[in-house]
């Protein structure tokens, strides 16, 4: 079996760093080895399980977590890479028990099923949204190729993104 | 006229039936605060049961929606059930969640009536609250007359179903019990228990099937701090307190495998399965196939074709073991949480009593999640290192260990009169099995023969067969057969030179097939034409789990390079009473858009026991530039009790798109998927002439 250098590395160094960065807007430490992937860092460490493995390869979006304003793929994503930088989670996308446009739109167009890989949706989206407020069903679909769904939701996904984006630029 | 097929779904359908309990107690408790606990030995993966069966719970009951909490797939909790898959939550489970609520609303009444000093006959009940007609303030809630337990009291009354015209809570579409746990993460799957102490396991895996383990030098996984290591024969695992050091630790076993030969592949895996199948028998047999062969005006002969297809579900197989005082208890993500308990005790060594299998939410199943390898993975391991274990298995790991569904193969003879209609109908399928396999249409002479296929609930596997195990996947083996035989109805209405809705129009009596084909065409807008008219579009129609379904495609070919663009899609389906219309919906685009997968491009690539495709970057799922715009049309059919809804709307997606295809290019394609190389190879080959 090959085996990556990185790898090997930390394993013979084992070495604990301290990385700090902000989760949810609030300061996290963590003293641990700064290879490890955010993802597993996030669902052992920090026990918040809402972001889902589910391929690790990044290419699936199930991981998705926002980092530094950015999407980002928790599993593909050292913790080196997050020192002094904001995260954001699932859960930490409703704010005061109140939730998101987008978490209320997928509510009320049915833009689930299993539910496995919402939260890389909603992730995604939150980003997009960000950048394009006012987007297309094509820039909307683009987006979100990255994002794999199983079940067969993309078509209220498609939707419930662009009734958020009409209630979040002040229509409805 | 419409074959009655003696299949297996008939026998299996009365044997669930027998097995649900009488005792309506077994299905709920209503405590003194007034919620309602139901049980079932269902399991919510995305299809909508949590919620579908909380509103059958509700209306027999007479309770509010929203004082209902739901208990699924708890071994120790619920009754007794085979399993989810089948499309059988609704048809066969829902009756006897009703019957079971009714039976305790009409116990309740008979309690309220002794209780208020009045004859039931003068008591009504709202929201759990029972009171004299006329004088609410003469009432007593459900939660004072349960006290909290079991209901001891046996009234000698039937217990009547609601009609459909009554419906106050099923019939709707409220908001989903989980949604809002799954917007905000809070929704809980097999890999997000945790339980203080548990291990991570990472299991040795061969590189192919059929590979023996000749030596595994550990040696390097063992040095490393916080590692467990455990070796018994075949179950060689790294366990360590944190996921990625139980990887680290896999990646340093050293070992070396003996491997067999390779003897198929994608492309003589067909001619493999049907040298070495058993004689397919007959399965229904009507008139005399052999001499309506030769008076048959024309004749029609087509071999079908479809490779191994993986499920993939985005949640990977996943469960985690404790075992404390000789009682196991076991989180899995399975859609068979009774059959995994047996299956464990045996492993074990225990009785069934001292298992105890917990479903959280399944991140999809598919018929995928019901061979719990994990699980007895997990129970081993926690057996033998005395912790809880969590095993999860990779994307690679879920691709090597999948039960595909099978390749498989039609061969199939039809003819048709100078009237357009069918006069011979001769079928043989190998290893797809008869789901689906009897067509809808009236057809004088036919013989429909099946060698192999997968069995409902644990997989099978045909070793001489496969190269690796197959199993059921959704409409397990309806896919092909539809494909097949709806392909070859397009056939014979283009050289009948007849429009494809007239031509089945033509040859079905059958009055909920002849409606649902009417209005898919309504809502399409279809306008009739021979095949091919160059517009791209496509019909095809399919009965499964009781449920009739028609749906009309538009695709867009691009003759230089074979895509296929499907730009919309309408599905009109009949499913008897409809418990839920928004979840019935959203099972039809999920099995359009999950149809898309074996239709344009999934097919897995193998060589012999080695599995080539292990993640997302090879094997190709429906992404959200695939999905056209889909359309449902629910017909109302409020005679028939609730049909299926999980299945049937995938099992047209193949031979809708071929159909579609051959409409908009003259192509006719044969096997599936449909990649764009053999797309455009069709067409080249049939402008070649």
């Amino acid at each position: 079996m090959t085996f990556a250098p990185t790898l090997e590395f930390c394993i013979e160094d084992n070495v604990k760093r301290t990385i700090r960065f902000g989760l949810n807007g609030h300061p996290v430490t963590l003293d641990t080895d700064d290879d490890r992937m955010l993802l597993w860092a996030l669902r052992t460490d920090l026990a918040l399980t809402g972001t889902k493995y589910g391929c690790g390869e990044g290419i699936c979006g199930a991981c998705a977590v926002i980092v530094g304003g950015k999407s980002q793929r928790s599993c593909k994503t050292p913790l080196k890479t997050i020192e002094g930088k904001e995260v954001v989670t699932i859960e930490g996308l409703a704010r005061n028990g109140k939730l998101h446009p987008l978490q209320q739109a997928f509510i009320d167009h049915g833009a689930f099923q299993c539910g496995y890989c919402t939260s890389g949706m909603l992730l995604s989206a939150v980003v997009f949204l960000d950048e394009t407020p006012k987007p297309s069903r094509d820039a909307i679909v683009t987006h979100m190729e990255h994002n794999l769904c199983r079940c067969g939701a993309h078509q209220r996904i498609v939707v419930a993104i662009e009734a958020a984006a009409r209630q979040m630029a002040g229509q409805s | 006229m419409v074959f009655v097929g003696f299949g297996p779904l008939a026998a299996f359908s009365q044997d669930a039936a027998r097995l649900y309990p009488e005792d309506f107690n077994a299905y709920l408790v209503i405590g003194t605060n007034g919620r309602v606990t139901v049980f079932s030995g269902k399991i919510e993966m995305g299809q909508g049961v949590l919620t579908s069966q909380a509103q059958m719970a509700a209306e027999e009951l007479g309770v509010d929606l929203g004082s209902i909490d739901m208990v699924l797939g708890d071994t120790d909790r619920c009754p007794w059930d085979r399993g989810t898959f089948g499309s059988l939550t609704t048809r066969m489970f829902g009756p006897a969640l009703r019957a079971a609520a009714a039976k305790a609303r009409v116990t309740l009444m008979s309690l309220a009536a002794q209780t208020l000093g009045v004859p039931s006959e003068k008591l009504s009940v709202k929201d759990g609250i029972v009171s004299v007609v006329g004088e609410p303030n003469r009432s007593v809630s459900y939660g004072e007359l349960s006290k909290g337990a079991k209901i001891a009291q046996v009234v000698d009354r039937e217990a009547v179903l609601r009609a459909a015209s009554e419906f106050q809570v099923m019939g709707g579409s409220p908001t989903r019990l989980d949604a809002l746990e799954k917007v905000t993460g809070a929704s809980k799957y097999a890999a997000d228990i945790r339980i203080p102490g548990m291990l991570y396991a990472r299991i040795l895996r061969p590189p192919m099937h059929g590979a023996t383990l000749s030596r595994a030098d550990t040696s390097g996984a063992a040095k490393l701090p916080g590692v467990t290591l455990v070796s018994r024969g075949d179950l060689v695992a790294v366990l360590h307190a944190d996921p990625e050091g139980a990887a680290n630790a896999l990646a340093l076993i050293k070992a070396d495998w003996q491997t067999p030969g390779a003897k198929v592949d994608p492309e003589n895996i067909f001619d493999h399965i049907v040298t070495l199948a058993a004689p397919p028998k007959v399965v229904a047999e009507r008139g005399d196939v052999t001499a309506s062969r030769a008076k048959a005006v024309r004749l029609f002969e087509a071999t079908f074709r479809k490779g191994y297809v993986a499920h993939a579900p985005i949640e990977p197989h996943a469960a985690l073991a404790e075992i404390k005082d000789g009682k196991v208890t076991i989180w899995a993500s399975t859609q068979t949480p009774f059959p995994t308990r047996d299956r464990i005790a045996t492993v074990l060594g225990l009785d069934s009593k001292n298992v105890r299998v917990i479903t959280p939410f399944l991140g999809g199943g598919f018929g995928g999640k019901s061979a719990d390898a994990q699980a007895v993975e997990a129970a081993r391991l926690a057996q033998i290192t005395g912790k809880p274990v969590q095993v999860a298995w990779t994307r690679n790991e879920e691709f090597f260990n999948d039960t595909f569904d099978p390749a498989s193969v039609v061969k199939l003879t039809s003819g048709i009169d100078k009237d357009g209609q069918i006069t011979l109908w001769d079928y043989s399928v190998y290893s797809a099995g008869e789901r689906a396999i009897t067509p809808c249409y009236d057809i004088p002479n036919a013989r429909i023969r099946s060698t192999g296929g997968v069995a409902y609930g644990p997989g099978s596997t045909q070793v001489n067969l496969h190269p690796f195990a197959i199993g059921p996947w959704r409409a397990p083996g309806a896919n092909m057969n539809i494909f097949a035989i709806e392909s070859q109805m397009d056939m014979m209405a283009a050289a009948a030179g007849m429009d494809p809705l007239a031509f089945r129009l033509r040859n079905v009596t059958d009055a909920r097939m002849r409606r649902v084909l009417q209005a898919v065409a309504d809502a399409f807008g279809w306008k009739a034409a021979v095949s091919p008219s160059k517009r791209g579009f496509g019909l095809a129609c399919s009965i499964d789990a009781g449920t009739y379904v028609a749906t009309m495609a538009e695709v867009k070919v691009d003759p230089a390079n074979g895509n296929v663009k499907v730009i919309r899609v309408v599905c009109a389906q009949d499913m008897g009473i409809v418990v839920n219309p928004e979840g019935a919906r959203m099972q039809i685009e999920g099995g359009i858009t999950m149809g898309l997968g074996y239709t344009l491009a999934e097919e897995l690539r193998f060589l012999g026991g080695e599995i080539l495709d292990r993640n997302f970057d090879t094997y190709d799922i429906p992404r959200f530039s695939w999905v056209p715009r889909i359309e449902t049309v629910l017909i109302k059919n409020d005679n028939l009790a609730p049909q299926g809804g999980g299945e049937p709307p995938i099992t047209t997606t193949g031979a809708v798109i071929a159909n579609a295809v051959f409409d908009a290019t003259g192509a006719r394609m044969f096997r599936l998927p449909m990649t764009p190389n053999r797309v455009h190879h069709a067409i080249t080959s049939l402008n070649a002439g």
